[in-house]
């Protein structure tokens, strides 16, 4: 069993850092110029698809999920699907009002 | 497994570390202290709520004014319900039997995060506090009972803003304790034990977690809306505002219906491991209990509608929240089959823990098909916000919680305290209680079914006889309650010295000392059998 004790730290060089930071300022960047463009319900759906990205960006290097057991990565998207399954049965009721 | 009776290190109890006094306890990062503070803070906030409880049943004697205005009666339903949800059984278990037992039932010194999981009873404290600031402060204590409803709490002159920033402190605690629970059972189990070799009571502190860790954090940024609502203005919630009441309400219960779990999930556990031991047989249908308390996690999720029936919700959404309401059943009834399952050609030994298991399997029983009752669309209309509900959920949450919670008191006191009780006047205080939660609950299914409403102070002449029955059976049970407690403090003085294993339990518990000595094991015990390992 992988315990506190015998797990291996991962050193990331600062170069990837800087560069997976220089990526987020320009999505970041991107999200706010597309807010001056009229892109109708398609505004919201590509916001999310930004914001998804950076966040993947930051678990995956920042928070070390590239390097750490799949287990961390299998709850992380089951607790993303638990978030969709809330948001989906929240809009049956909107939806439908 | 080998016992460690030979171990020469004090108890924690003893343990003199670098402070002495008060401190020693407020400042300790060592788990079993914790959960004894915990549990002294439980037992004080139960104290309060309780008698709040109390003075409300006996208002209730009589129709008209007994003994307190409609405004005091207003205040303390919402006391009540604040503090018995947020600060008596959503820690209850996990809190304090979770603390004190968890690291030691997986074989662990102490939990991954010491100083955090201290932290987390100062946030409860802090949290207990600015609830209970509220009711001196401001132009008057809060009065929207313990769900804080939009529009209604945003126009209220009740000091809603400490009591509902008290319920947000109150969440970090509650996933901060999550948070050590999953990481401790992730990382910290001893060599060999396999995830299906984990006692029953780790598993659904386990599922627990994960509710706290998941659907805590809603309640969080909801409180924090109906903050910004009332200080800001911003319109969230509030029509006026251009806001959405119902959407409150769907984000009020996408947490505090999970939170049903955290509360349940962990005496189901405790119960478990209860019927276990005294009917010394292994538990019948492990994985399955495994796997229903998960199923009952995952699925308690999804079924947050069922307490909006009459909210103004689409009929859409009515029709699944109702399914998926019934689903829930399934899990939760597999977990009855196999303790029922266990007992049957078990070498039953009749002590007081296994009559408080037995006294939760009836109530929770009663209280889940009331649930079910209540999940269906067209009953739902003639008893939402009757006294119906209210005996339906003081059935579950009190009742199952509340059983489950002095059963394991019952089951692991002699684990915690070095000492045993007296069986006789806890047998007594059982049947008190058992009997008088009948007759106080029992009755408002009668009451709601005819039409009684909840929170009012004031009622019809032709539910007179109802209430006074429910009321002299709230004075039974506070009478079994009181012997109930008196009997264990009495016993940390007289009570005879507890073995190490006085029921004969197979879990790992059962092979330190007691109390046990304040790094638990002398050494990490390696894990070869299941948990349950009898004959």
């Amino acid at each position: 069993m992988k315990t506190i004790e015998n797990e291996k730290n991962h050193i990331i060089p600062y170069k990837t850092f800087l560069f997976v930071l220089a990526g987020l300022i320009v999505l970041t960047l991107t999200s706010v110029t597309l807010t001056r463009i009229s892109l109708g319900t398609l505004t919201v759906t590509i916001a999310l698809i930004i914001a998804a990205i950076k966040s993947t960006f930051v678990l995956r290097i920042f928070m070390h999920l590239k390097f750490e057991n799949k287990m961390f990565s299998i709850a992380l998207i089951g607790v993303v699907l638990l978030l969709c399954a809330v948001i989906t049965i929240t809009l049956l009721d909107y939806l439908n009002r | 497994m080998s016992t460690q009776k030979d171990i020469e290190e004090p108890s924690y109890l003893d343990y003199k570390g670098k402070y002495r006094g008060i401190f020693s306890w407020i400042l300790s990062t060592d788990h079993k202290r914790i959960a004894l503070l915990y549990l002294f803070s439980i037992l004080a906030f139960f104290a309060t709520g309780a008698t709040l409880g109390l003075l409300m049943k006996f208002e209730l004697i009589a129709p008209g004014k007994t003994i307190m205005t409609a405004q005091t009666y207003n205040a303390f339903f919402t006391l009540h319900g604040i503090i018995m949800i947020f600060a008596v059984v959503i820690p209850g278990l996990p809190a304090v039997f979770g603390n004190f037992l968890l690291p030691i039932m997986i074989g662990a010194k102490d939990v991954a995060f010491p100083r955090l999981n201290l932290l987390s009873w100062y946030f409860y404290v802090m949290g207990v506090s600015l609830v209970l600031i509220s009711q001196f402060t401001g132009q008057g204590p809060p009065d929207t009972g313990w769900t804080f409803y939009a529009p209604y709490s945003f126009r209220t002159t009740g000091n809603m803003l400490p009591a509902v920033f008290g319920a947000f402190v109150l969440g970090f605690s509650s996933i901060l304790t999550g948070l050590n629970f999953l990481v401790t059972i992730h990382r910290m189990r001893a060599p060999g034990m396999k995830w299906l070799k984990m006692p029953l009571f780790p598993w659904t502190l386990y599922a627990t977690g994960w509710i706290q860790l998941l659907a805590t954090p809603i309640i969080g940024i909801t409180l924090l809306m109906i903050i910004a609502e009332k200080t800001l203005h911003i319109g969230f919630f509030d029509p006026a505002l251009g806001g959405d009441p119902i959407l409150y309400q769907h984000l009020f219960w996408t947490y505090s219906h999970p939170a049903v779990y955290i509360m349940i999930l962990p005496a189901m556990g405790a119960i478990s491991e209860i019927i276990s031991t005294f009917s010394h047989k292994t538990l019948f249908g492990y994985n399955f209990m495994v796997a229903s308390s998960l199923a009952i996690a995952f699925v308690g999720y999804f079924v947050w509608g069922h307490h909006m029936f009459t909210s103004g919700m689409s009929s859409t959404a009515l029709y699944a929240f109702s399914l998926l309401t019934f689903l829930v059943a399934i899990p939760s009834a597999i977990k009855v089959f196999n303790w029922i399952a266990t007992m049957h050609k078990g070498s039953i030994d009749l002590q007081t823990p296994f009559y408080w298991a037995m006294g939760f399997i009836f109530v929770f029983m009663i209280g889940g098909f009331s649930g079910l009752i209540l999940g269906s669309l067209a009953t739902n209309i003639h008893l939402h916000n009757t006294h119906f509900v209210l005996a339906h959920f003081h059935f579950i949450v009190f009742g199952g919680t509340g059983f489950a919670f002095f059963g394991a008191m019952h089951y692991w006191y002699p684990k915690m305290t070095g000492k045993m009780y007296d069986s006789r006047w806890a047998n007594i205080g059982l049947f008190l209680f058992l009997t008088g939660f009948i007759v106080l609950y029992g009755t408002m299914f009668y009451l709601g079914y005819k039409g009684m409403p909840r929170r009012y102070y004031d009622y019809d002449e032709i539910f007179h006889t109802g209430n006074i029955i429910s009321t002299m059976g709230s004075w039974v049970l506070y009478s079994g309650l009181g012997i109930i407690i008196i009997n264990l403090f009495a016993s940390l003085k007289s009570g005879a010295k507890a073995p190490s294993n006085p029921w004969g339990g197979k879990t790992l518990e059962w092979s330190v000392p007691s109390p046990p000595p304040v790094e638990n094991f002398k050494e990490i015990p390696v894990v070869t059998k299941g948990p349950y390992s009898y004959k």
